[in-house]
């Protein structure tokens, strides 16, 4: 366990918020602009992996494992809202033939 | 008999109850003996409180029955007093109301609201009592308030036809006006005197100079009562339009008791008018023009019963006149007998209507005298007691009216008696169309033609010799009597304020006033027998040419048009000017361009709702964007 952390310190902190900074944003890119409703899920789950590695590496540089305890729940609420998310995805796709999020426009005023 | 007087309105108010439940249940005898005799037993106790009344000069009879409205300083009973003038009312009403009733037995017999009509006369009768048993203004004007309901119900009796509903709700507003006046007067009275009370009022009235202007103010408000209830000028177009009620209404409501109980009033409050003369000079006047503008426009009028009615309006102006002039006895004695041949005369001439199937235009009737002798007999009676022809009732009473008129100013003088030739004139002339020459109906009418049954010839009859003899209560000493009306009524009147004559009648000068007032009586008599009777002559068609004057007057002076035109048309270009302008535009337009508003500006943001969730997310993330700017900015701030 140690030379893990050793080995996560070997890289400064400043590389993995940069890292993350630049995961975020290409999930927030994702969702935004793709139309395909399982993309922007993978884009969605980007954006929580990217805020994952923060947290573990803030967890790792201040010895504090808290961090690590949020990776874990992030996680587990991940997989809950794709089985929610894609349950809803399949039902779209069988009413519309089209998982395009464009199409879904129906409800309004 | 102090005791029984709380039954004199109470039993008219159970008759009103049996016969407006029981209207289409009870049979039409049973509610025409309840309504009739309810009446008369008021009749014999009001005999027994006359008598009462009379056996005593001073005996009055005050009697408080509860507390009615206690705010402060105000306290105001349900009481009710009894003297001399209103021992005299309650015999009217009374009397009078019972032979209206049986009559109405007989004229409304093949009515389908026989006992609707029945019940209103009750209530009629109740109210009536009430205004001129109570103690004081506010329970007089209950009665005053109830007696125009039921003249506007009666009036309106036969709703279905919109002419008669109108004629109804003219009256009703017409009275309604004159109602404000005497309303602001009580409550000028309640300030002026601290109490409502008639009795207690004349008491502090004493000691008020005379001419004070609050007092004068109170006596004119309470003479614009007066003018509504008692149609003076200008008020008084409402009476001619009531005779689309039902006969015996007219002469009971409109000739008889209501519309006397503005003279009735004035009567009671004589106290307020003595202290302001200038009010006494405009009742005069007022009731002299109203005597004779409504006397021109009856010399017109082919109607039977708009003869009567103007001619109504004409005596009460001649009961005006004589309030006006301090004869308060004189105007009261008027009441009486005009109630006595005013009430056979409408009743006459319902009995000539009933006769004819329901034609009131004299100018189809005709020849009358051997069909309806009881009717002609009796109607003659009445016309020549109200044209002021010796020994009847009317000469007495307006000879009295136009003796103190005399006292106080010779034009008024003048006038009166040129009024009191048309009265004479047109009444016979009524009497000449309608009962002398050949019928002039068709002949289904004319094979119709019948006398009216007992229950109606009986009222006819007793009220004639009531007209004959009813004089008689108030022969002048000139001519050899007591003057027992005045001497009875002395309690009543201030005397302390009445002004002394300029000059006092001498017997010689009151002699020749009478045979100036027979004589005119009798020319005008003359003229109409030779136009009408010896001649022929039938008032011209509708469609035909008239004179100038005789156009005016057939037209009533256009009083009706002229109203329309200064008042209700300004009012309603007023309304309307407020219905299309300041409602519609203005609160309208403010309260639908309040809503307008969000409506328009939310036609355009409901754009925003695109249904696009890409579009969704993106603003999603500008706010959050925006709220991070913003709370980083506020941090640096903060550490700042």
């Amino acid at each position: 366990m140690e030379s893990f952390f050793n080995a996560v310190k070997t890289v400064p902190l400043n590389h993995y918020i940069l890292l993350s900074s630049v995961l975020f944003c290409i999930g927030v890119t994702g969702v935004l602009l793709r139309r395909n409703a399982i993309v922007i899920f993978m884009s969605v789950e980007l954006m929580l992996n990217a805020v994952n590695l923060l947290l573990t590496v803030f967890s790792v540089y201040r010895g504090d494992a808290s961090g690590q305890v949020f990776v874990f729940f992030i996680m587990a609420l991940a997989a809950a809202e794709v089985a929610v998310g894609l349950a809803i995805i399949v039902m779209i796709y069988r009413n519309t033939s089209s998982i395009d999020v464009n199409v879904l426009n129906r409800l309004k005023w | 008999m102090d005791k029984l007087i709380w039954l004199i309105p109470i039993l008219p108010l159970a008759g009103f109850i049996i016969n407006g439940l029981g209207r289409n249940k009870l049979p039409k005898g049973l509610i025409g003996s309840i309504g009739t005799l309810l009446v008369l037993a008021s009749f014999a106790i009001s005999v027994g409180v006359f008598f009462e009344v009379k056996a005593n000069y001073q005996h009055h009879i005050a009697i408080k029955y509860f507390d009615w409205i206690l705010a402060g300083p105000v306290r105001i009973p349900f009481e009710f007093y009894i003297d001399q003038l209103s021992a005299i009312m309650l015999l009217i009403i009374t009397g009078v109301g019972t032979l209206i009733h049986l009559y109405s037995i007989g004229y409304m017999h093949d009515d389908e609201g026989f006992g609707k009509f029945f019940a209103y006369l009750n209530l009629f009768i109740f109210f009536m009592l009430l205004l001129v048993m109570g103690a004081n203004y506010v329970i007089m004007f209950i009665g005053w308030e109830g007696v125009g309901l039921c003249s506007y119900l009666l009036i309106g009796f036969w709703y279905s036809n919109p002419s008669y509903a109108d004629a109804a709700k003219k009256a009703f507003v017409m009275n309604r006006i004159g109602d404000l006046g005497f309303l602001i007067a009580i409550f000028l009275i309640l300030n002026l005197f601290g109490t409502v009370n008639i009795q207690e009022m004349i008491k502090k009235a004493q000691l008020i100079h005379p001419g004070y202007w609050a007092v004068g103010l109170a006596a004119g408000l309470l003479f614009i009562g007066a003018t509504g209830k008692s149609a003076q000028i200008p008020l008084f177009t409402w009476l001619p339009d009531a005779m689309a009620g039902p006969t015996p209404v007219s002469a009971l409501i409109h000739a008889a008791t209501m519309v006397t109980a503005g003279i009735y009033m004035i009567t009671r409050s004589n106290v307020l008018f003595l202290l302001s003369p200038v009010v006494m000079n405009i009742v005069a006047i007022i009731g002299l023009a109203t005597a004779l503008f409504a006397a021109l426009i009856a010399l017109t009028q082919t109607d039977i019963k708009k003869v009567l009615a103007y001619s109504t309006v004409s005596q009460l102006g001649y009961m005006f006149l004589g309030l006006g002039v301090g004869a308060f006895t004189g105007g009261f004695f008027h009441v009486i007998t005009h109630a006595f041949f005013k009430a056979l005369l409408f009743l006459g001439a319902g009995s000539v209507i009933h006769a004819v199937s329901g034609e009131q235009d004299m100018r189809n009737m005709g020849g009358l005298r051997k069909k309806l002798p009881i009717t002609f007999w009796t109607m003659l009676i009445g016309t020549i007691a109200i044209a002021g022809i010796p020994p009847f009732a009317g000469f007495f009473s307006k000879d009295e009216i136009l003796a103190h008129t005399y006292e106080h100013s010779k034009i008024m003088y003048a006038i009166g008696v040129i009024t009191a030739m048309f009265t004479s004139f047109y009444m016979f002339r009524m009497l000449f169309l309608t009962f002398y020459g050949k019928f002039r109906g068709t002949s289904e009418q004319e094979h119709h033609l019948h006398e009216s049954p007992a229950t109606m010839t009986l009222p006819l009859i007793v009220l004639a010799v009531l007209s004959v003899v009813g004089g008689l209560i108030n022969v002048p000493a000139v001519l050899g009597g007591h003057e027992e009306l005045g001497e009875f009524l002395k309690p009543i009147i201030n005397n302390k304020f009445l002004s002394e004559p300029k000059e006092a009648l001498t017997p010689a000068i009151e002699v020749t006033l009478m045979c100036i007032s027979v004589a005119a009586a009798f020319i005008a008599l003359a003229y109409a027998y030779v136009k009408y009777n010896k001649n022929g002559h039938v008032p011209v068609r509708d469609d035909e040419e008239r004179g100038l004057l005789a156009t005016l007057s057939y037209n009533k002076f256009y009083v009706d048009e002229l109203y329309d035109l200064i008042i209700r048309r300004p009012l309603d270009w007023l309304s309307d000017f407020f219905y299309k302008v300041i409602e519609k535009l203005g609160i309208d337009g403010l309260v639908n361009g309040i809503g307008a508003g969000p409506v328009e500006a939310s036609k355009g943001l409901r754009l925003l709702q695109t249904g696009n969730v890409g579009f969704y997310i993106f603003m999603m993330v500008v706010g959050i964007v925006a709220i991070l700017l913003y709370s980083l900015g506020l941090m640096d701030k903060l550490h700042v």
